[in-house]
Order: structure tokens, then sequence, then C-alpha cells
């Protein structure tokens, strides 16, 4: 046996770990999350900041809306980071404000998506029966509609502007959400602890909020983070058909799309928009997908 | 095995039904004007906006107007706002090149998701199932309308081979099979674009699966018997490890479908996908409502057909 | 045949290394029957899946000793060399027949991968392949073999699934069959048909029988020798009757005496006690 020590050890401290603070240690662990996170983080800083000077007036390095004929299609140079548009704006100060509308609509299209599927998703698995059943079938046909047609006739009828966009692609993607949510409340339900707290007499809006929904947060906040890339993904395809954020407000997409008939000359029109999509996507996939394995595996 | 057909295909009806619904309250129900050309334009009399109300059957209570969308929409009479020809024709025009787009991009995202699933799950923990994953998330990251217009720069425009459409205009073939060659490189380009989300999503779903399978007593059942690894993998393994795979069909084919709005897009490709874009464009509302109950049938089949398949692999399945 | 020396296995989990065999020896001699028994955690499965090294390595790691079967140790033979042991000489029968066949293909199919993997004398053909599978379906006993031969494993009963299983061991002609508890997952009723057939057809092919259980009871008249396992190590050796008759190890005479006998006057059944002391 070891002598009584007062100065802790490892296991003291992971005694009194939360739940919560036990994901984030496994999640640190993992290199490859850190690295994503530091991406998130930057493009978070970068979308927060760029919105917040621009809403103050202030641009860099230059006004992202102000055209100049004479210096249209540069390529880049120290004096344009990443060449000019067509119209002569400076791309770099575009894909800056780019970054604010991605992360905007990311957020947004999943709080939508999270409040439509958590509400569909605990009604059907904590009610269960009659109501279950036809929820999930709903549920059912809806996912078999391809999203992109949906969207695209919804932005037909409503016209495409930033909230219409943001909006739509959060109702069209809550289903994923809901059979989650139901399938965590079923499991759930089942618990001592919920059984008890029903023969205790306790609402059913009460055991919703304070006993079922808490235990599967992990789960949900994991499918919020995965959801982000989802509709920056969409929102891009969206714009760049044309049908997206009109310009000349600048989202990554709409650099692209304006720039179509002039992308043999000027590749860096394509390149830098792209890649950031890419990379904002891929970090907050492989964070999503690193938080999903802290939280789940067993130590 | 046939209580098990007639189960599945009742489920598709009411679906079916579910989804044709679903098709009208879309436009109906949207707020906006139903007027492709805007409610306030003075241009168009209130008799050419009485007109259409008449035609479209607007006036009347909506469960009828339900009826009479999905009765002319199968009579041919629901009609293209903007050529005025049926819908349902213009449809069907696009429907086998859509139909060999996707169910190519299927078997690929299929076969090569496979592929990568067994070997990530085969080196579960180890540095190769990292990889997998990483190139999986690689995958689905990767935008493709990004991916689609690079290809196309470099291969037509910097090398002048030709990609879009469906078959390359402006040459004769010596015969049908170069003919036929020609088409199948037309579809491959946009198909292969189309199957990369798929790819990683399908082999993410087998690992997972692929790794519990593995843990069976029957695996180590296998391998007493000297079978070699790759035999235990591909021929004990795999063919248990297929389920989710299938379940994974319901989410890989709309997503599919989806994505060949852009990638028909970009390829001039004539599908569905494309059709979709115009009717956009031209605020073809008709067009709209058939065409997402079109597609969304066509994700039913698709599914009917799958499950029916794997029955005929798996007759557990049919037991349930 | 097999000669087992000193072996020490152990199972890492994180950083530590739990050990599971900590020097296990033991002989068998062509077509003779060896009983290892043991309770649950001595050891006793882990000996025998380690012989063709089938116990998944990590987490199992094989520190020390050797194994040697036919000259050879097992432990240091390449891929390809194990896997022509396996099945061919040394078959196994695992404790749960109803996950130990593969739920998806037939019980013929699964026979008949064994014999077209180790009988070059058996002709290629279906009709050679058929009549072999049902020759041996016959031999463990199963009635009507000719019309079970394209049922699933689920649509048998636990009995009978073992029987396959047995069917399928000795398909190959193996010179040594390790049977893995075949018995506990059964009904009592079904177990001792199973060991009667097992002893019929170990006189019959002559081959070596390698049994594992936990029960003492079964191995008269099945094993000439026992080796008693507990924690990791072999605390006695020898003959059964010699030793069921007169048992030395503290532990081995706890066991005997947990046999449930006919006309046992004790009131409470005899426990195992705390041995920390061996």
């Amino acid at each position: 046996m070891t002598a009584l020590s007062i100065t802790p050890t490892a296991a003291d401290t992971t005694l009194h770990e939360t739940p919560g603070g036990r994901i984030w240690r496994r999640f640190l662990a993992n290199p490859i999350a850190c690295v994503s996170l530091v991406i998130i983080v930057c493009f978070a800083v970068i979308a927060i900041g760029t919105a917040l000077l621009g809403a103050g007036g202030w641009h860099w390095p230059y006004d992202p809306n102000l055209t100049n004929l004479e210096q249209k299609l540069l390529p880049p140079s120290p004096l344009h980071w990443l060449g000019t548009d067509n119209l002569g704006r400076d791309v770099f100060s575009r894909m800056l404000n780019g970054a604010s509308i991605s992360l905007f609509v990311g957020l947004i299209a999943v709080a939508v998506s999270l409040g439509i599927g958590v509400v569909v998703g605990a009604i059907a698995g904590y009610f269960g029966g009659l109501t279950d059943t036809i929820l999930m079938r709903s549920v059912d046909a809806l996912i078999c509609f391809p999203t992109f047609f949906l969207i695209l006739t919804a932005v037909a009828i409503l016209g495409p502007s930033l909230l219409n966009i943001v909006v739509i692609i959060g109702l069209v993607s809550w289903t994923g959400t809901a059979r989650l949510v139901r399938g965590e409340f079923l499991t759930i339900r089942e618990t001592e602890y919920v059984k008890g707290a029903r023969v205790l007499g306790q609402k059913d809006w009460k055991i919703i909020f304070r006993h079922i929904l808490p235990n599967a947060s992990a789960p949900i906040f994991v499918t919020a983070v995965l959801g982000i890339p989802d509709a920056i993904l969409t929102e891009a395809g969206l714009s760049f058909l044309g049908f997206g954020v009109q310009p000349p407000q600048a989202t990554w997409g709409n650099i692209i799309a304006d720039s179509k008939t002039y992308l043999l000359e000027a590749w860096w029109l394509i390149l830098f928009p792209g890649m950031a999509i890419f990379i904002a996507s891929l970090a907050f996939y492989l964070a999503g997908d690193a938080l999903r394995e802290a939280a789940q595996s067993r130590e | 095995m046939s209580a098990f057909i007639i189960r599945r295909l009742c489920l598709t009806v009411v679906l079916l039904f579910i989804i044709s619904i679903i098709s009208f309250f879309i436009v109906t129900l949207t707020p906006g004007s139903p007027y492709p050309w805007g409610e306030l334009n003075p241009k168009i009399s209130a008799e050419v906006k009485a007109n259409f109300r008449k035609k479209f059957h607007l006036d009347r209570p909506l469960p009828e107007q339900y009826a009479f969308i999905m009765r002319d929409l199968f009579h041919g009479d629901l009609r293209s706002v903007k050529d005025d020809r049926p819908v349902l024709s213009r449809i069907i025009e696009r429907l086998p090149a859509t139909l060999a787009l996707n169910f190519t991009a299927m078997l690929i995202s299929l076969s090569f998701g496979t592929l990568l699933g067994v070997y990530a799950a085969r080196h579960a923990g180890h540095w190769q199932d990292i990889l997998g994953s990483f190139v999986a998330f690689l995958f689905i990251a990767l935008p493709g309308f990004w991916i689609s217009y690079l290809i196309v720069i470099g291969l037509v425009k910097a090398f002048g081979v030709p990609i879009l459409g469906t078959q390359s205009y402006g040459i004769d073939f010596p015969n049908a099979l170069a003919a036929g060659l020609d088409r199948i490189w037309h579809l491959l380009i946009p198909a292969i674009v189309l199957s990369i989300g798929g790819i990683a999503s399908q082999s993410r779903y087998l690992r997972a699966s692929m790794i519990e399978t593995l843990r069976e007593d029957y695996i180590r059942t296998a391998r007493s018997k000297g079978l070699s690894e790759e035999v235990t993998l591909y021929k004990h393994a795999l063919r248990n490890s297929i389920r989710p795979l299938i379940t994974g069909i319901g989410m890989l084919l709309p997503g599919l479908l989806s994505g060949s709005v852009i990638i028909e897009n970009i390829f001039a490709y004539p599908g569905l996908g494309r059709l979709g874009y115009e009717a956009v464009l031209e605020r073809d509302y008709p067009t709209l409502v058939a065409l997402n109950f079109v597609v969304a049938a066509l994700v039913l089949l698709g599914n009917l057909l799958s499950d029916l398949l794997y029955a005929i692999v798996d007759k557990r399945v049919r037991l349930e | 045949m097999l000669s087992i020396r000193d072996l020490k296995i152990g199972f890492s989990s994180g950083d530590s290394v739990t050990p599971a065999l900590r020097g296990v020896s033991l002989e068998l001699g062509r077509g003779e029957t060896l009983a290892i028994v043991g309770e649950s955690g001595s050891g006793k499965s882990v000996t025998a899946l380690a012989i063709t090294r089938l116990l998944p390595s990590p987490p199992a790691v094989y520190e020390e000793g050797s194994i040697y079967f036919e000259g050879n140790d097992l432990l240091k033979a390449s891929d390809a060399e194990l896997r022509r042991v396996r099945g061919g000489k040394i078959a196994y029968i695992f404790q749960e027949p109803s996950t130990s066949l593969n739920p998806v293909y037939t019980i013929r199919s699964q026979i008949a991968e064994m014999i077209q993997l180790h009988r070059p004398d058996v002709g290629k053909d279906r009709k050679s392949i058929d009549a072999e599978v049902i020759h041996w379906l016959d031999a463990v006993g199963i009635h009507e073999a000719a019309r079970r031969l394209h049922d699933y494993p689920h649509q048998l009963s636990g009995g009978m699934q073992q029987r396959v299983m047995i069917a399928m061991a000795l398909s190959a002609r193996p010179d040594l069959l390790i049977a893995d508890e075949p018995t506990t997952a059964l009904d009592v009723t079904i177990q001792a048909q199973i060991l009667d057939k097992l002893r019929e057809l170990q006189r019959e092919l002559g081959m070596a029988v390698l049994l594992i259980t936990h029960n003492f009871a079964i191995i008269r008249g099945l094993a000439r020798n026992v080796a008693v396992m507990y924690r990791g190590e072999v605390v006695e050796q020898g003959e059964t009757e010699q030793v069921l008759r007169e048992p030395r190890h503290p532990y081995t005479k706890a066991l005997i005496a947990c046999i449930p006998r006919l006309g046992d006057k004790r009131r409470r059944p005899p426990t195992i006690g705390n041995l920390e002391a061996l």
C-alpha cells in the first residue's frame, strides 16, 4: 500500500473531473484535433474581427467593395496578396469578408436545424407510440429529398438573401439531428433515473429538459459542430451557382462564381477561395470527429 | 420472403404519398409570389393573372389543388411555364442521363468506400487507420464545384481534352464501340467527382461495422481453419458488415442527386440537376414541384431496391 | 508431438502488462488425450489459443517460452507455416457454437471450405465435396445430414451446432483437436452425448485431443492425463485416475471436492478458499 500523500497525483485530478472536462482533456490529447481547433479559432477571430471592423467602417487591407477597373485581374503581388478580381477589387479583402459570411451561415443554419431537430426528435423519442411513428415516417420521407433541390426551390420562390439562405439551409438539414436525438431519448428514457422522475410525478417538460437533454448533450453538440461545415459547403455551392448571397457582398463561393468567365486567365480567383472553403470545412470536420471520439471512448 | 417484400412495398407506397404531399406543399405554402414574373409587375394585366390562377387551380382549396397537380403531373398536363411542354416529358428526357451518372457514382462510392473501409478496419488503431480517416475527411471537405472546376480548367482549357456534355461533338467515331467508349469517358469524370463524398462516408460506415464484426467468434474460427487474412476479411467478415452500407445508401442517394446539381452544371451534363438549375432561373414552379417529387421518388425506389438486394444476401433480414 | 515449454504470456492494457501464463509446460503425444482443468481465469483457454497464436496480438504479449509441434516452434513460425498448421494439423472447437459459426453461410459451405483447404485427396467437384461433408455430419451424429446441408447455423439447436463445429474441425483430419470448453454452453443432457461422440471419434481417428474444461467430472474416461491449472501455472499433472484418487496439491483437492456426488451428505457445498499463499 502506498503511503498517504497530500500532494495531488494524477489519480486525484481525474477523480474531480467533470464529464465535460474529461472530454476536453481527451480532445486536447489528439494532435489533429488541436491543429483543427487552432484553425477554427483563427477563422472565428478573422470572421468576427472583420465584421466588427467593417461595421465600424474600417477596412483592411482594402475596402472589399472598392472597384478599380484599371487594376482588374491582377495576379497575386505584394500590393494585392491574392490578386484582384474582374472589377479590380482586392481578393484578399473580399475573402476576409467572406469568412464572416461563412461563419454566420454556419452558426445560424446549425442553430435553426438544431432547434427544429432537437424538438422533433425529443417529442418522438420521449412520447413514442403513434407520435413517434408519424413523426419518424415523415422524417423518413423528408430525408428522401435531395437537399439541393429543396433549397433551390425555396430560393426560387423567396429570393436569395443572406437571411433567407441561412434559414432555408437550416430548414432542410434538421432530419439527421432529429433521428439522433430520438435515438438518444429512446435510450435515456429507459434509464433508472428517468423512470424514477416519472414515478415521482415530475412533469414531462421538466423531465425532458432537466434529465434527458443534458445527458444527450454531447452527441447533439458533436452534430452541431459537424453541421457547420455542411452549411458552409452548401452556401458555397449555392453562391457558386449564383443563387446564394448576391454580389457585391462577398462570400467565398461567389468570388468564384463572379469570375467564371475569367477563370482561365485568373487562376487565383478560384484557387484561394476554394482553398479557404476546403480548409475551414476540413478543420471543422476533423474537430467534430475528434470530439465524437473523445466523448465516446471508454477509459 | 414474400411477407418481407409486401411489407417493404407498403412502406414505400406510404412514403411515396407523403413525399408527394411534401413536394406539393413546398411550393404552395412557401410565402412568396406564385407568378413567375413577380407579383407587382405592372406589365402583366389582371386578366393574365386570372388565367394563370385558373390554369394552376390556385383558387381552389388546398387538398383540391394537390389532387389537381398530381393528376396533371401524371397525365402530362402539368406544363412548364417556360415552353408549355408537359413537365413530365421534360423530366423523362433527362432521366436516363441522371440515372447513368448517379448509378455510376454510387457504384464507385460503394466499391472504393468498401476498400478504404476494410483497409482502415484491418489496421484499426494503427497509422493506416488514422491515414484512412484523414483521407475520408479530406474527401468530405472538398468542395465538389472547386475540384470540378480545377479539372475542367486543367483538362479542357489547358490540354484540350473534351469532357463536357455526354459526348464529344465534332468528332466522327468509326464505330459504335468507339462512340460508346466516348460516352463512358464523358460520364466517368463527373461520376468520379460526384462519388468522392460518398467514398468517404461509406468507408466510415464500413470501417465501424467491420471493426465490430472482427471481434466476433466466427472470425476466430475462420482463422483457426487456416484461412488467410484476406479470405477471412473479404469472405467472412465483409459479408457480415455490409448492413450499415445498405442503410448508408439511404443517405448516399439524396446526397448524390444533390451534388449532381452542381456537377451537371459544371460539366454541362444534361440531367435532372441541370433541369433544376434552369427551372430556378426561369421560376418554373410546375417543373420544380414535379422535379422534387421525382428525385425524392427515385431515392425511395433506390432504397427499396437496395433493401431487397440485401435481403437476398442476408437471410436473417427476412425474418425481422 | 506437442510440447509447450515454459510459456509466459501477458495482456497489455495502457502501460502495464498483466501476466496470464506464468511459465506453463505441457507435453502431449500422438493420439493421446490431455485435459486441462481449472477455474475461469486460470489461463487454460489462453494456453489453448496460444498454441496456434490465435490470441489477438495486441493485447496479448508472448513474453517467453516455446511451443513445439512436430519439431517446429510455432511461436517462431512464419505466417505461411502457421496457416498450414491451423486446421490441417491442429483444429479447434470452441465454447459457444452459436457464435462460432458464420451466420451468413450454410453449414455445408463452411465445412466444404475446410475440406477444400486441407484435403487434397477429396475431389474438387461438388458431388465429391458434398459426399465428404455428409460423411462427417453423419459421423458426428446428425440425422438426415443430406437434408441439412443447406441449413444456416441459426436454424440448428445448440447441440447440433456444436456437432457441426466438430464435423468441420475433423473433416480436415487434424493430428490434434483442441476442444475449448466444448460442452459448457450446452444442456447437461446434450453434454453427455457430445462427449461420448468425441470419445468415439477420437478412438476411430486416432487423433490427439486437448480438452479444456473447468469441470473435473467430465474428463473421466475421456482423458488419460490431466493438468490442473491455477492462476497461470500448472499446479499438478499426471494420469487422471491417479490424480483423482490421490490429489497432492491443495487446489486440486478442493476442485475434486467440488464435484457433486449422489449421496453426498454434506449440507454446504465446498468452496475453494483463498489460496493466496500458493
